[in-house]
C-alpha cells in the first residue's frame, strides 16, 4: 500500500491531521448511514494479546459501521502467541488476511514492531503502560464537540496522575494547543510525574498542582477524573485519608460552572457519584460515543478511503 | 611511560575515563576489525589523574564514532593521516543508538521479542537523555551493554 500510515502515538499526526480527522468524525456522526458501506469488503483485525472488552468492541463496531467485516482474538492464550510466535510474525501472517490491524498487548512497544514489520496500517489499541492513542484522539474530539474548539480552557486532571497513561498522553496531545491552563490535583504519592511538569515549563504552558478538588472546582471547564486505587499508597491511613478527596459527588459539583464537563476514560468503580450520572454535564458516557466516530474516522484514513 | 610506535593512518582516542577502554573497544566493533589496535590502560594524565588510551590504524572512513560521544563526550578523538594529526573531531550526541543499551523496562516488548535490536533514541539533547524506541524508558548508566 502507498503512503502505510499507523496509529502508534496521538503525536504521530500534525495538529491539522487531527484536525482533519475529528472533521471527518463530526461528519460521521451527523450523517452515519452515509458512512456505512465505506469499508464494504474491508477486514479489521482486532489482536488483543489481553482482553479489553470495551476497546476492543469499539473497534469492531467501527468497522462493522463502516461495512466492514472483523476478524481477530481476544485474549493471546486463543493465538499463535501461546506457542510462542513472534509478534513480527503474527503481523506478517495478519497481513495476508486483513486489511488494517487494531493491536493490544500488554508489552509496551509491541504495536510499534508489530507496524515495523506490517504491509497494513496497524493501530496501537493499547500497549502496556505506554499509550493508547485512540483514547486519547476520544478526549481530543469530546472536549472539542463539547466546547467547539481545542483552545483556552482550564481543564482540571484528577486521581492517579502518576501511573494514568491516559492522563500522560492527553496532557502531551493538549500541550499543541493554546491557551489551556492545567491544574493537577492528586495525593502528593500520585503526582504527575517530573518530565511531563519539565515538558510544560518548557513550552511555557501554565500547570497547577493542587491535592482538594474543591480548592479549584469554580475554576474549570472540564474535569477529567480517574480512579485512585488503594494498592497505589504507601500505607493505609494515607489511602484513608484521601480517597474521599477524589470521589465527586453533588456536592463537590454543586462547587462547578454550569458548563463544566465530566470526562473519565472509564471504567469507573466508585470516583464519580452516581448520582452524577444524570446531570447534563456528566460526559464520560459520550465520551464512549466519540470514540466509536474517532475511530471509524481513524479507520477511513488509514485506509486512505475518502 | 610505555612507548607505543606512531600510526600512518586512523584514530588516537585520548582522555578515555579510565576502565572505559574496553567497552569502547567493543561498542566500535573493533573486535571484528582485522586492524591494529593498541589499548592503553590508566596512563598518567595531568588533568584526570588516569586515563585510557585507544589507537587504531584503519582507513579513517571506518569507523563510526556517534557512539563515543554517548559513552563519554569528553574523549578526544585525533584523527591521523601519513602520520600526522590532521583532525580534531568534535562529538556530536547521535540522534539514535543501537545495541549499545539495553531497555531494562521488564513491560518492553524487547525483553521478549526475538532478535529485535535495542533501539534508543535521543529525546533531550541539552540533558542528554536517551529513550527507548519501543516504551519511551529512559535509559540508565547499568543499561549499557
Amino acid at each position: 500500500m502507498e503512503n502505510l500510515r499507523h496509529m502508534m502515538n496521538p503525536l504521530d499526526f500534525s495538529v491539522e491531521e487531527l484536525e482533519s480527522l475529528f472533521d471527518l468524525a463530526g461528519e460521521i456522526e451527523k450523517d452515519m448511514e452515509g458512512y456505512s458501506h465505506k469499508c464494504d469488503g474491508k477486514i479489521l483485525a482486532t489482536c488483543f494479546y489481553e482482553p479489553s472488552t470495551r476497546t476492543r468492541l469499539s473497534f469492531e463496531t467501527a468497522m462493522l459501521r463502516l461495512g466492514g467485516k472483523c476478524i481477530g482474538f481476544a485474549d493471546a492464550s486463543n493465538s499463535s502467541a501461546a506457542k510462542g510466535e513472534s509478534v513480527a510474525d503474527t503481523i506478517r501472517v495478519i497481513s495476508c488476511f486483513a486489511d488494517i490491524c487494531a493491536m493490544r498487548h500488554p508489552k509496551e512497544g509491541a504495536p510499534m514492531v508489530a507496524a515495523s514489520r506490517s504491509s497494513i496500517p496497524v493501530i496501537n489499541a493499547g500497549d502496556g503502560g505506554h499509550q493508547h492513542p485512540t483514547q486519547t484522539l476520544t478526549d481530543l474530539l469530546t472536549i472539542r464537540s463539547l466546547y467547539g474548539k481545542l483552545s483556552n480552557f482550564t481543564i482540571g486532571l484528577c486521581g492517579d496522575l502518576k501511573f494514568g497513561r491516559t492522563v500522560h498522553s492527553l496532557i502531551n496531545a493538549l500541550s499543541r494547543y493554546e491557551g489551556i491552563r492545567f491544574i493537577f490535583i492528586s495525593p502528593k504519592e500520585l503526582r504527575v510525574p517530573d518530565y511531563i511538569t519539565e515538558m510544560l515549563r518548557q513550552k511555557g504552558i501554565q500547570y497547577e498542582e493542587v491535592i482538594k478538588l474543591e480548592e479549584i472546582m469554580p475554576q474549570l471547564d472540564f474535569l477529567y477524573m480517574t480512579r485512585v486505587q488503594k494498592e497505589r499508597f504507601f500505607n493505609e491511613e494515607d489511602y484513608i485519608r484521601l480517597r474521599n478527596f477524589y470521589i465527586l459527588d453533588k456536592e463537590k459539583m454543586a462547587l462547578a460552572k454550569e458548563k463544566m464537563f465530566i470526562l473519565h476514560p472509564l471504567p469507573r468503580v466508585n470516583e464519580i457519584s452516581v448520582e452524577l450520572d444524570d446531570d447534563p454535564r456528566a460526559a464520560y458516557f459520550k465520551q464512549v460515543q466519540y470514540g466509536l466516530y474517532v475511530r471509524m474516522a481513524l479507520i477511513l484514513t488509514l485506509l486512505n478511503i475518502k | 611511560m610505555l612507548n607505543i610506535g606512531k600510526i600512518e593512518e586512523g584514530f588516537v582516542l585520548d582522555h578515555i575515563k579510565a576502565g572505559k577502554s574496553m567497552q569502547i573497544y567493543r561498542h566500535l566493533g573493533l573486535d571484528n576489525m582485522d586492524s591494529t589496535v593498541a589499548i592503553i590502560k590508566n596512563a598518567k594524565s595531568k588533568a584526570m589523574g588516569k586515563k585510557d588510551i585507544l589507537k587504531v590504524e584503519c582507513d579513517i572512513n571506518s569507523l563510526d564514532l556517534d557512539v563515543l560521544a554517548f559513552i563519554d563526550h569528553n574523549i578526544t578523538v585525533n584523527v591521523i593521516k601519513d602520520g600526522e594529526i590532521i583532525e580534531k573531531r568534535s562529538l556530536v550526541l547521535p540522534r539514535e543508538i543501537t545495541g549499545v543499551i539495553k531497555c531494562h523496562n521488564p513491560r518492553c516488548i524487547s525483553s521478549i521479542e526475538q532478535e529485535l535490536p535495542q533501539i534508543f533514541y535521543l529525546a533531550d539533547e541539552e540533558k542528554e537523555i536517551y529513550r527507548c524506541r519501543y516504551c519511551d524508558e529512559k535509559y540508565s548508566e547499568s543499561d549499557i551493554m
